[in-house]
């Protein structure tokens, strides 16, 4: 909401605030502030005199104007200025911007060499000095009933020394789109004294007057679409002349185009009093007017020129030409007029029209027809059902000052606005909420101040309780002795509850009084093991020597293509957003590398190509069968079964973690030749996450996309999968622009905190001497390792206290189809030193278990 | 040179022992040390021929004579074994120096990772609620629309509803959307855990903003609700300064101000005295020139929200907030630009390390 000040200032006194004084007062009461706007004119910009105008036709065709005018004398006397405009006469009083004056852009003006003078300033048009509105050339000051000397300062009377202060409305505080609303803020902030605009004195209804029908054969929620409709006749009005100046530039700072008479004044007092209006040419609409919903099928080519199918849900405004009772849709009611009975230039007389609609049904229609104006935002937020007839009465008076005529002695004044009931109201609860203690005469007196009838219900007074009871138990409303009922003003329809009132006594007396005081929790039990989990895995993979990312989850088809992903892959199967932001990722990743592999390419492209890059986050699983989640009621605990169903709707969605590494691990340097990170760092990295969780995850080779396929390693622990790790797919590597080799893991969180033990046992340390006996095995060459290891541990029996490889050999001393593999065994007991003949025993049990492989010990 | 010496003759024996100290105390180094060993104390030595000349002696006077040269070997010996052990040290010290490296050299063989600053401060920020005994929760992040708004007081025709930039799933009327804030946790921690609750929730969320200098469509808040019997508005203040103060360190100053968020009534945004100008400067770029900025929303928990969640609002109040992780990571590390923020390059993170 944009507010001139002197507009506010003609309601409130501003104590001579500026703009940020203003913007300032507004955000202590809530109204925060948006940006305060100057005029974008710096002067100098004077009154100058037209002494001469000397057309000169250009080579272009064009014809400029090389004028002598008079800016007095304190500005050097008569200067020539060069000016392409018509719309003036030597004689003529125009504005003149002076060389060192910037005008709205910024445009900075000097003296120029231009069609062969040099002009010495400029003579500026309304739409240069961002007055807006009249396009149709320079400013002639008479037509502005203004007569100043030249040289006379032109700020102050053009108004372009005026504010604009920009507040942002929060959506429960739809009476401060108004003047009328920021200046009662404004006086609640800074106890300035508020004169209300909407204290106009209104004519009864009477018969006779245009014939306006109300029906809602559909209303939404029981509530009537429209409950209150005002019209009346104004008649012999130059309608579609154009507003005072005064009120188009009015207009223009708070952000509306001027354009004619009727539109501009109905505007006007919108702004004024958030009252949305409607000037009809009363000739081109026919009586009755009906409001009704659509009907099915109906159309209407709004006043933006779109032809929109209307919905039956549609509240309309209609009008029954031919003697058919509301056969024509005139406009959507509340959201935007249609066409057909605009203002036109002939329009003499004219039928005014303020309503007040139900904020539902224009909210729907609004969002229906993706239409938002100025109306339907003043309505879907509650608008003043008391306001129609004083709107009218404005409009009116406005009307026949600016453009002569006379209003109808008529007044149509249909329905009947329901009021809302009064609030039961603890004055107790403002201080066991907001923790002040607020006194019962304050509170009262701020009710009071934001207009509320307050009914006090005192055990200390008269003793006569108050005939109305409360609607329904609710905190802060404690019926009985004590109790308040109090009812909220007619603009207020936001104020429902005795929470809403508590609010408004915190506000008004001021959020800078509540205290700050640190509340006593009950002791926790700090992180849960998921929590804890995930940090350690975070910080062992950054130790590791992988930086963390973050990626956004947002993939499309040609991820999944690129990542090799066959035709039934179910990593394919991804939840997609209606409203994505880039129509080529419209889905949500099925797996992190989806989109970490987009972000390990950026940091490649920037030079980056030795980065190893990790990323933690959800994945969304697409369920094979989606199920519609349900909207459940709010009015209490919805049941068990209802919750359950809920949850079965929102997709799983476990926690990953994925890493990249690519390029060098180790560098080339002075310490000698460089490593590249690959196959074996990537499933080293996984191990290691699972090791930080005590979990032991055991490879074993596997096929799987986006990895190549004779170096992809499924990591699992016991029967689990945790995940898989490897070297990436040449052709991945290609197309994220990788380097060579690079290699990537990805594991599921969920499942690796799930089988990590909660409790780790201790293991007894033995300080008995430790046996080594080494064994190498001439094997298959596709035998993998991982099983020959297991294979001899086992064999070996509970003596076997390490195992490990530490040479594989394939070459001319071995078969071609086969392998050396040579194992280190470490034995010990715990309770005593172990005897050769439980060495011997534990090297045979290996050796016996490793032929069962085809392991043969090589000689 | 191997004069012979009486093993009787105690001034001779000590002018030899004299000599062979001088000797060895004159060798330069080891090698020449043993020569020189040998010649004192070998065979043809003074002292072995001495040695050798007791046998001969008569009875009455060997022991006299094994005793003096027993003195005179103990004198060489230790004069040899000391210059020894001082050439030893020298020669040590001398094989050191030329092990001599240039400590500046690159040192750096084992890659160094990195966590991202946005995902460290959600960490310090639980440690900052647990201590104070909440707990700490999350919940998907596709999440059911009951959840991110209905639960949350915002009606299907609520104008609060559209200002949120939701991201809906596909099909339309799937009743699922991205969630737009932390806050649907609240009411699922309600619903499980009951009340009292004291819990905060680190977590990513989504609007549908293009990504510029201050936007990003997805982004990081923490919410916070704590709902007890005698909960204030006071205490919800008390809670942020205390947040307030881990974040950017005592002395930070903290306002706040009037709101809507249709689950909070009373509503307020928590703002921060502007690091920069401190409010003393109309056109700083940090605040907008309004000398405050704003770090998140917060107020006392609706009573709608309550009963929609089980809880009695008669018996129970409390308040909810959720404040922005990337603002508070703009203001703690001065991060000029959203794109660093989000755009995973290595250098943004490697910056923090393991520690913010």
């Amino acid at each position: 909401m944009l507010i001139p000040l002197p507009w506010l200032a003609e309601y409130v006194p501003l104590h001579g605030r500026d703009g940020e004084g203003v913007a300032a007062a507004l955000v202590s009461v809530g109204l925060e502030e948006e940006a305060v706007h100057g005029s974008g004119v710096a002067g100098p910009l004077v009154a100058g005199m037209v002494l001469e105008v000397t057309p000169e036709l250009q080579k272009n065709g064009k014809t400029i104007n090389w004028c002598q005018v008079d800016v007095g004398p304190d500005n050097g006397g008569v200067r020539g200025i060069v000016c392409g405009a018509h719309n003036f006469a030597a004689g003529d009083k125009v504005a003149v911007a002076l060389p060192g004056a910037v005008l709205p852009g910024p445009f900075p003006i000097s003296s120029r060499k231009t069609y062969g003078h040099v002009s010495d300033g400029m003579i500026c048009s309304a739409s240069e000095l961002g007055l807006g509105g009249d396009q149709s050339g320079i400013i002639v000051l008479s037509r502005m009933d203004l007569n100043p000397e030249p040289g006379t300062d032109l700020i102050p009377p053009l108004g372009l020394d005026e504010e604009t202060v920009e507040v942002n409305v929060t959506p429960d505080r739809g009476y401060c789109f108004s003047i009328r609303g920021v200046a009662r803020e404004f006086s609640h902030a800074t106890d300035a004294r508020f004169t209300d605009p909407a204290m106009i004195v209104t004519p009864p209804a009477t018969d006779g007057g245009f014939e306006i029908e109300l029906e809602d054969s559909a209303p939404i929620h029981g509530v009537a679409g429209c409950d209150r409709f005002v019209a009346r006749v104004v008649r012999g009005c130059d309608a579609f002349g154009p507003a005072p100046e005064w009120m188009r530039r009015r207009l223009t700072q708070a952000g509306m185009r001027p354009i004619s008479l009727a539109v501009d004044v109905t505007n006007y007092v919108m702004l004024e009093l958030g009252q949305p209006l409607h000037a009809y040419d009363l000739h081109a609409v026919t009586g009755p007017i009906v409001v009704r919903r659509a009907r099915l099928g109906e159309r209407l080519v709004t006043l933006d020129g779109a032809d929109r199918v209307l919905d039956p849900e549609d509240l309309l405004i209609t009008d029954s030409p031919g003697g058919q009772r509301a056969s024509r849709v005139l406009g959507l009611a509340g959201v935007m007029g249609g066409a057909s009975s605009e203002v036109g230039s002939g329009t003499r007389d004219l039928l005014i029209e303020a309503a007040h609609f139900d904020p539902v049904t224009v909210a729907r229609t609004s969002r229906r027809h993706k239409l938002s104006s100025e109306a339907a935002k003043r309505f879907e937020r509650g608008a003043d059902p008391e306001l129609p007839p004083k709107a009218v009465q404005r409009v009116i008076d406005l009307l026949i000052e600016y453009g002569g005529g006379a209003a109808d002695l008529a007044v149509t004044d249909s329905g009947q606005a329901v009021r809302a009931p009064g609030i039961a109201f603890d004055p107790d609860y403002p201080s066991r909420l907001v923790g002040v203690e607020y006194s019962h005469q304050q509170i009262q007196q701020i009710l009071e101040e934001i207009g509320c009838l307050v009914e006090r219900n005192d055990a200390t007074a008269t003793g006569q309780p108050v005939a109305r009871q409360p609607v329904a138990p609710a905190p802060g409303a404690a019926a009985g002795a004590g109790t308040w009922l109090v009812t909220p003003p007619s603009w207020r329809p936001d104020l429902t509850r005795a929470v809403d009132l508590v609010e408004e006594v915190a506000r008004i007396d001021g959020y800078d009084h509540i205290p700050s005081r640190l509340a006593g929790s009950p002791p926790g039990g700090g992180l849960t093991k998921s929590q804890r989990s995930r940090r350690s895995v975070a910080r062992s993979l950054s130790d590791f020597g992988l930086t963390e990312v973050l990626s956004y989850p947002f993939v499309g088809e040609a991820t999944f293509d690129a990542l090799g992903y066959g035709a039934g892959d179910p990593r394919r199967l991804a939840v997609r957003l209606a409203n994505p932001l880039d129509a080529a990722a419209p889905a949500l990743r099925t797996s992190i590398l989806q989109t970490l592999l987009g972000t390990a390419r950026r940091n490649a492209a920037r030079g980056l190509t030795d980065a190893s890059l990790f990323e933690l986050g959800l994945v969304t699983l697409a369920p094979a069968e989606p199920r519609q989640a349900a909207i459940l009621g709010v009015d209490s605990k919805p049941s068990n079964e209802q919750l359950a169903a809920l949850e079965a709707a929102v997709p799983a969605q476990p926690r990953h973690v994925a890493g990249v590494l690519m390029g060098y691990r180790v560098r080339p340097g002075v310490w000698g030749p460089g490593r590249r990170s690959d196959w074996a760092d990537a499933v080293e990295a996984a191990k290691v996450a699972a090791r930080t969780v005590n979990v032991h995850a055991v490879a074993s080779q596997d096929q799987r996309a986006p990895f190549h396929p004779g170096r992809c390693a499924r990591l699992s622990a016991g029967q689990v999968t945790l995940g898989w790790a490897g070297e990436l797919h040449p052709a991945v590597v290609r197309a994220f622009g990788l380097p060579e080799a690079a290699a990537a893991f990805e594991i599921d969180l969920d499942v690796l905190t799930e089988v990590a033990p909660d409790m780790v046992a201790a293991l007894p340390v033995s300080p008995r001497p430790l046996a080594k006996e080494d064994l190498a095995f001439v094997v298959d060459r596709s035998l993998p390792v991982g099983e020959l290891v297991t294979a001899v541990g086992q064999g070996a029996g509970p003596a076997a206290e390490d195992v490990f490889v530490f040479d594989v050999y394939e070459g001319d001393q071995i078969p071609a189809d086969k392998k050396s593999v040579a194992i280190a065994l470490r034995l010990r007991a715990g309770d005593h030193t172990l005897t050769p003949q439980e060495i011997a025993q534990a090297r045979a049990g290996a050796i016996a278990e490793a032929a069962g492989l085809g392991a043969e010990l090589r000689a | 040179m191997s004069q012979s010496v009486s093993p009787l003759d105690q001034a001779a024996l000590d002018r030899v022992a004299d000599q062979a100290a001088a000797a060895a105390q004159g060798a330069a180094d080891l090698e020449e040390l043993a020569g020189l060993r040998r010649q004192w104390t070998g065979d043809q030595s003074a002292i072995a021929q001495a040695n050798k000349a007791i046998k001969s002696l008569p009875g009455a006077d060997k022991a006299q004579a094994g005793k003096n040269m027993g003195v005179v070997k103990r004198r060489v010996f230790a004069a040899f074994d000391a210059r020894r052990e001082a050439l030893e040290e020298q020669a040590a010290a001398r094989q050191l120096a030329t092990q001599t490296v240039d400590v500046t050299l690159p040192t750096g063989r084992i890659p160094r990772g990195a966590r991202h600053p946005l995902e460290l401060l959600q960490d310090r920020i639980a440690d900052v609620f647990t201590a104070m005994g909440w707990m700490i929760a999350e919940g998907p992040e596709l999440e059911a629309e009951w959840f991110n708004f209905d639960a949350l007081n915002f009606g299907p025709d609520h104008p609060a509803r559209q200002m949120q930039d939701t991201f809906f799933v596909d099909p339309p009327g799937s009743g699922l959307v991205m969630r737009t804030h932390t806050s649907p946790v609240q009411a699922r921690v309600l619903l499980s855990h009951g009340v009292p609750c004291y819990v905060a929730v680190p977590g990513k969320v989504f609007r549908t903003d293009e990504l510029d200098a201050t936007h990003t469509p997805v982004f990081h808040q923490v919410e916070g609700l704590a709902i007890d019997k005698n909960l204030t508005m006071a205490d919800l203040r008390g809670t942020l300064d205390r947040l307030a103060d881990a974040m950017f360190g005592a002395g930070v100053v903290t306002r706040l101000r009037p709101s809507f968020f249709p689950f909070t009534e009373p509503s307020a945004e928590l703002d921060l005295l502007c690091f920069v100008c401190r409010a003393k400067d109309p056109a700083c770029r940090t605040c907008g020139g309004s000398g405050w900025i704003e770090w998140g929303g917060c107020g006392m928990v609706d009573p709608n929200v309550l009963v929609a969640c089980g809880v009695d609002p008669t018996q129970y109040q409390g308040f909810a907030f959720g404040m922005g992780i990337e603002r508070t990571l703009m203001f703690r590390g001065g991060v000029q630009d959203m794109h660093d923020m989000v755009e995973g390059d290595v250098r943004f993170s490697g910056n923090f390390g393991v520690e913010i």
